[in-house]
């Protein structure tokens, strides 16, 4: 399945009678099985350009268009930020819901959750809160909730941003790892750059206030990749060229932070 | 502390203490209680007429547990407050999620809820015998509406508190308009809407003795008034111990419902 962003505006009304311009003419093709980073500073709408493809938000102009989808299961799931599991729910019953929602018989359900929990590691926590998880933990039961419903194409909004710098470069090559054996298309939004040039096969960088594309950067690292790749000069100079790409915008950013 | 300079500074090891457990001295100063009321009433200090003494009164209750005078009375008393408060908390959680789900209800519902919630409801009981007649109807209805305030003001906090990032998962997850209230909305607001019923159960127990002293011929608080009037203070002092003990036993029943309820509470994030 391709995925088709066509041209996609998002304006929201501000408070005093004027306009936000959260995206302004994006326009974004994701290929099957391809993985795909969006690198911005804060403010420069790449949630929000998530969250339309993810039919959260309705786009103010253009549209996305899913070309191929498959019969089966969804078109996208969202990996949020920490803290977006339901806080009632056991692992088990996280990870699905998505499948409670669509009906699916509770013996199916089971089988299925333990298929993915042993796919990302947590099969002795099924019966566990996610209070009772670490940060990292929690963000392997959002992605196997996600992946429950078989999306053509995963999002994922800043999965690991709120987790501790190790945890965060250990998830790393996790999603890495789990993309090799699954490869499905996702669209992955970052803020930091090492993440994106070491995740994607393309980098799409992002402008701020009105949120477009600046540029777009294949990574010609060879796969699989690991923490080594990171010694790769070719990496090392695409986070430079990444960093001086955005460093205008994430000055502006840090000054008119709260 | 004062330090000399060229003098080391040494913070020397030494073990952790243990947290020790409080109840001990809670239960200690409460047989001690117990025990000094026992003697300043033997000893005749204060006349059984105004003080009688802990065994005296455990004695009565035996005596009007035996007789069914006091289950007699309990067993009303628990009737008034049970339908009042079922009533109450029924009502003030379908409409607390109803003013929680829409804003155009909210908007009619707030002014008069706000209006009306500081009225102290044994107030309202003048008005409840005129429009309902003398009876049980207007102690309950009374008792439904003190339940009801604390209830449909929780439910309503409940719903609002939803986090918007649960319900975006939710949606993105697949789940219908309906889905989501059932399986995100309810079960996040569910803590704060059984706290709301903890309030309601202190305001029921309140208004029922309340209403039993002014108008009733049985009841807790008929007996506690009662015996008053007719100096019989051991009966006084069963029924008020009766009413500790039904005002602890609500607690931990409704405690205990928010554990099985909301077993994802219990601990972890206190």
């Amino acid at each position: 399945m391709r995925v088709r962003v066509d041209s996609v505006s998002k304006v929201y009304p501000a408070p005093a009678g004027g306009r936000l311009v959260a995206l302004e003419d994006v326009s974004l093709d994701v290929e099957d099985g391809e993985f795909v980073t969006i690198l911005g500073p804060s403010g420069c709408g790449k949630s929000t350009l998530l969250q339309v493809i993810a039919g959260l938000e309705a786009p103010t102009r253009g549209r996305v268009t899913f070309e191929g989808a498959p019969a089966g299961g969804a078109l996208t799931a969202v990996v949020f930020q920490e803290h977006a599991l339901f806080p009632w729910r056991t692992v088990r019953d996280n990870v699905t819901f998505g499948l409670e929602v669509r009906g699916v018989p509770a013996a199916e359900r089971l089988a299925l959750s333990r298929q993915l929990l042993a796919l990302v590691g947590l099969e002795g926590f099924a019966d566990r809160y996610p209070h009772h998880l670490s940060g990292g933990m929690r963000q392997r039961v959002a992605i196997a909730r996600a992946l429950a419903v078989q999306p053509a194409l995963l999002l994922m909004d800043e999965p690991f941003s709120a987790l501790d710098a190790q945890s965060r470069a250990l998830m790393q090559l996790e999603l890495l790892a789990l993309w090799e054996r699954t490869r499905r298309s996702i669209l992955y939004v970052t803020h930091q750059i090492q993440e994106a040039v070491l995740l994607g096969d393309r980098v799409v960088v992002m402008t701020r206030r009105p949120g477009r594309i600046l540029a777009v950067r294949p990574v010609p690292l060879p796969r699989p990749r690991d923490e080594r790749t990171m010694l790769d000069p070719v990496f090392v100079t695409l986070v430079d060229e990444c960093w001086q790409l955005i460093k205008h915008d994430a000055r502006e950013a840090l000054a008119d932070a709260p | 502390m004062r330090r000399d300079a060229g003098h080391p500074v040494v913070y020397e090891g030494a073990p952790t203490p243990a947290e020790r457990p409080t109840w001990p001295l809670g239960g200690a100063a409460l047989a001690l209680l117990g025990l000094v009321w026992e003697a300043i009433a033997r000893l005749g200090w204060v006349p059984a007429l105004f003080l009688p003494a802990p065994t005296a009164v455990l004695a009565e209750a035996g005596r009007m547990a035996l007789s069914g005078e006091l289950w007699r009375h309990v067993g009303v008393s628990l009737a008034r407050v049970g339908l009042g408060f079922g009533l109450g908390a029924a009502v003030g959680t379908v409409l607390g999620l109803l003013l929680g789900s829409s804003r155009t209800l909210w908007a009619i519902g707030n002014p008069i809820i706000a209006a009306t919630y500081p009225i102290p409801k044994i107030a309202l009981l003048p008005l409840m015998i005129l429009w309902l007649g003398i009876g049980e109807t207007p102690k309950v209805a009374m008792i439904a509406l003190g339940v009801f305030f604390p209830v449909v003001i929780n439910a309503y906090a409940g719903v609002r508190g939803t986090d918007p990032l649960m319900v975006k998962a939710a949606k993105s997850l697949g789940a219908a308009r309906w889905q989501v209230v059932l399986r995100v909305v309810l079960p996040s607001a569910l803590p704060t809407i059984l706290a709301g019923y903890r309030l309601g159960a202190g305001i029921a127990l309140l208004l029922v003795v309340s209403a039993e002293m002014i108008n009733a011929t049985s009841g807790i608080g008929f007996l506690i008034l009662h015996s008053g009037d007719l100096m019989l203070t051991g009966k006084l002092m069963v029924g008020l111990a009766t009413l500790s003990l039904l005002g602890l036993a609500s607690t931990w029943g409704l405690r205990a419902l928010e554990a099985w309820l909301a077993p994802w509470k219990e601990e972890g994030r206190g």
